[in-house]
Order: C-alpha cells, then structure tokens, then sequence
C-alpha cells in the first residue's frame, strides 16, 4: 500500500539560512532514516547536511564528499553517513563503496544525486527537492515512507514555516 | 637500493623505478581523462577496471625503458590511500603480491606525503623544514613539513577542495572535463575588474580555506548574466571568460594570502607547492612574484609531476624502505588517511 505523501516547502533566503534551518530539522530526525538530496550543482546539498550534522553536536570539519563519495560522522544519533554519488557511472557501483556495510537498521543516510544510485538503494523515507531560485533556494520536500510522513507532519507542527 | 613505485589512487595510473644511487630511472603515467570525459568526471568502478588493465603493462614498460628485470629490484611502494577504495586496492594488491613473489620488503605510502616530497625530484631541492601547500581535486592543505612524516596540518579546506571548486565552476560554465584547466585557458581571454568574487575566510585569522561559497558565487553570477535562468545557462564569451578570469582570480588569491600567512606565522625560508592546481599559471606567477616580495624561495616539481604520478610514490617509498619501514602481507586500502598519523623517520 502506497503511504500517503506529505508535502512541505520553504523559500531559503541565504547560506545561514540553508544551516539554521537544517540544523532544527535535525531535531526531527531518528534512526533509522534515509534522506535523498536532490537539486544542481550549488544548490546548496553539502550546505545543508552541514546544518544537520550541525544540529545533531557534530562540530568536525565537513568536507564536500565529492572526492570520497563517502563520509562517515559519528554523531550523538549514531553514525551518519553523507553520500555523494555524483560520480558514479551505474548504481552498480555501490556494491564497490561498502554499501552493504552500513546497517540499515541503525544507519541515518543523507544521499546526494540519489538518481545516479537508482535500483541500488535501500528504501527512503524523504526526498528533499533544493531548486535555485536566482540568490536564493526553494526547499521542497515530500514523503515516501510513513516515516517521513510523520517527520513532516512533525515538521509543520513544529512551526518550521511552509509555504503550502 | 632500487624501488619501484605504484599509484593508482585515483584516475591515473603511474609506476616508476627510483634508485637510491641514481635517483629516478624511469617513470610512465597512463591517464584515464578520455575515459571519464564523457561522463564528466572521475567514475570510480571504470577507474579500477582500467587500473587492473594497465598496472602490469606498465610495471613491464617502466622495467623496459629501466633495461632491467624484476629480479634486479630491491623493493615495490605502493599508494595506500587516501583515495577512492577500488583503485587503492589494485595498486596495493599488485604491489604486495609482486613483493610478496619476488621475497623484497613492500612499503604502503601515503598519497600526499607523495606529493609534498615531490619538489624533491628535482634539482635543486628544499631543505627541511618547510611549508607545502598541497592543492588537488580532493585536498587542500597548508603542512608544516619538519621532516620526512613530521607533518603539522597548519590549514585544510572546510568544504571543498580547491581544485574541485574549480571543476564544478567550468562545469557551471559549461566547459568540458577536466574542468580546472579549461576554466585557466578561458580566463587568459578574460578581462580584469569587471566581477569581483569574494576570498572566502581571508579577513579573520586562521588557515583553513572554503571554497564552496565561490562556486556559490560564480552560480548566482553565471545565472545573473543568462539568457537562460536554468541550467544549461548561455552566457556570451566575453562573459564566460570574465566570470572564469574573476573565479581563478579569486582561487588563487585566497591560496596566495594563506599561503603567505602560514610563511609568516612559521617563519620558515622556504614554501613548497605540489598536487594537480599547482600547475596553476596563475598560481605560479603570482606566487613568485609574493615570494619576491617576502623574500622566501617557491620549490615546484616540474608539472608532470604536478599530478598524480608513480615517481613521487617510489621515491617516498625508498625513503621509507631505506628508514627500515615495511608493510605486512596484507592487501588494504585506506580511503581516509590523516597525514599527520604518519610516523616519522
């Protein structure tokens, strides 16, 4: 049975914007979870899982994953791991990467370019759409698990103002 | 003592023979730039298949060109890491196995120690300590180097590296991979003053760099001056050249203003610069010309050398070798590896 999506978005006015508003989000997150981070390049993908790590005390340096395709943060929610898989040829590749390493059942993922991964990725729970809008970002995101339908519901709950 | 050297951390693949007595015999690189071309960057799998293709070969040319023969050398470095992990593990599978076979000592090397000893290759070359600034697709590092492993990270970029930054803008730009050197050539046609990018964390102290925000920058400026306001973006060319010309501008200052600054808070005589952007024209005229200034010397390797090569690989690994530094029979790969857990020699 299909969960039913929920919807929420949010203009993002600047970079400090990008951070504060990713690390409340935070707030919002367990593990297990599975985010996908979708958007062009500068769109603000890296900016915002730095605010999320931000926001669960991680205080390290967050280096772009572009080079390492992988990066693990030990966080006070357990690992996560930031993913970016812009330079993969074929979700194929993943097996390569230690994918199957990561416990599932524990892990918290923030996946950049997800589509290059399509077909070899576990199941997600929600997509977060980051558009350039000239200077600034619009933030669209919906659900895909019941999960994250309860993470957004939370989130508008939580007065992080949308849009809809 | 006689090494030969492997690297294959990322998308080339280098193997050279140095001899302690005679310095470096022979060295070859294959890149793998056409490859990834088309898919407009680095794609990890192909990287290790092409690896496992030409490693041996070229073990076989480098011995050629050496007039030598397997049996004739005294050890094998190989890059262990950092890197993308398949194509550490061909590098380090063939390098463990062969020493393995032909029973001589093995020793893993780190990729950056690699390219910080680089400018010692060359004639002519820096005495301890000194700084290195190490700029690629992957790194950028300031290093207080005290010595062979004695490393101090003075700096590193908080986000993206240097050359990535670089990249990811001809990207925007529309150019070609590999990216960073496109973006140079456009800038020569560039005109000076008409945009000014900010340099990111120059106006507080410190060493560490960022280089997302520029990239952040040339988007919104590249969008500004489209006639499309999505990607793909169409800029004339005298646009297009003048946002390349205002970015490599503003790369190359931040590099140059921290670089000067670690100068002076060391106090050392001497600033070595390695990895793929230190083949930077830009970089290297205007760092010359601080260094005038500042009276301190500048050490490149030449720009072969630049890039990822085997020649920098076995010379590290002879040092290491001839310290008494040798690698189990072990095959790994280290795609996280901090230059400063290094041991000294």
């Amino acid at each position: 049975m299909n969960e039913v999506s929920e919807r929420y978005s949010q203009i993002i006015e600047s970079e400090q914007a990008m951070v504060a508003w990713a690390s409340q989000f935070s707030s919002l997150i367990s593990a297990p979870c599975q985010i996908h981070l979708m958007g062009n390049l500068g769109a603000g993908k890296t900016t915002l899982v730095r605010g999320i790590l931000a926001g669960l005390a991680y205080s390290g340096l967050v280096q772009s994953p572009t080079y390492t395709l992988i990066e693990p943060y030990e966080t006070k929610l357990g690992t996560v791991y930031h993913m970016d898989l812009y330079r993969l040829g074929s979700g194929e590749e993943l097996e390569y990467l230690g994918i199957r390493d990561i416990d599932g059942e524990k892990a918290i993922c923030l996946i950049e370019w997800p589509e290059k991964g399509q077909g070899y990725l576990p199941p997600f729970d929600l997509e977060i759409h980051l558009e350039v809008q000239r200077h600034k970002r619009l933030l669209g995101m919906s659900s895909v698990s019941s999960k994250g339908s309860q993470m957004i519901q939370r989130l508008n709950q939580a007065g992080l103002q949308s849009n809809d | 003592m006689r090494v030969l050297g492997i690297e294959s951390s990322c998308d080339e693949t280098g193997v050279a023979l140095f001899d302690t007595d005679n310095g470096l015999v022979a060295h070859r690189l294959y890149s793998q730039i056409e490859i990834h071309a088309e898919y407009g960057g680095v794609v990890p799998e192909l990287a290790s298949r092409d690896h496992i293709r030409k490693t041996l070969p070229l073990i076989q040319q480098v011995l050629d060109d050496a007039s030598m023969s397997v049996d004739q050398l005294d050890g094998i470095a190989y890059t262990q890491g950092p890197g993308l992990i398949g194509a550490l593990l061909v590098g380090s599978a063939i390098g463990r196995s062969m020493a393995w076979a032909l029973n001589i000592p093995a020793v893993a090397v780190h990729h950056m120690e690699g390219h910080l000893l680089a400018p010692m290759l060359e004639e002519n070359p820096p005495e301890f300590p000194f700084v290195a600034l190490l700029v690629s697709g992957g790194h950028t590092l300031l290093v207080d180097v005290k010595g062979v492993g004695r490393y101090t990270i003075l700096g590193e970029s908080v986000d993206d590296a240097v050359g990535e930054a670089f990249d990811k803008t001809a990207k925007l730009l529309g150019l070609s991979y590999p990216g960073g050197p496109a973006l140079a050539k456009l800038a020569e046609s560039g005109k000076q003053g008409r945009f000014k990018f900010p340099r990111p964390m120059t106006n507080r102290p410190g060493l560490n760099f960022s280089f997302s925000g520029l990239k952040t920058f040339a988007l919104n400026t590249i969008q500004d001056h489209s006639k499309e306001s999505r990607a793909p973006y169409n800029l004339d060319l005298q646009t297009q050249a003048d946002i390349a010309y205002a970015f490599q501008e503003a790369a190359v200052d931040t590099l140059l203003i921290k670089s000067c600054r670690a100068m002076a808070e060391t106090k050392y005589q001497r600033l070595i610069v390695a990895g793929g952007v230190g083949a930077n024209e830009s970089l290297r005229q205007n760092l010359n010309l601080k260094a005038k200034k500042l009276d301190f010397e500048v050490y490149y390797p030449r720009a072969e050398f630049c890039t990822d090569n085997g020649a920098m690989i076995a010379y590290a690994g002879s040092l290491r070798l001839a310290a008494g530094h040798t690698e189990p029979p072990i095959i790994k790969g280290m795609p996280r590896w901090r230059l400063e857990d290094l041991d000294a020699i």
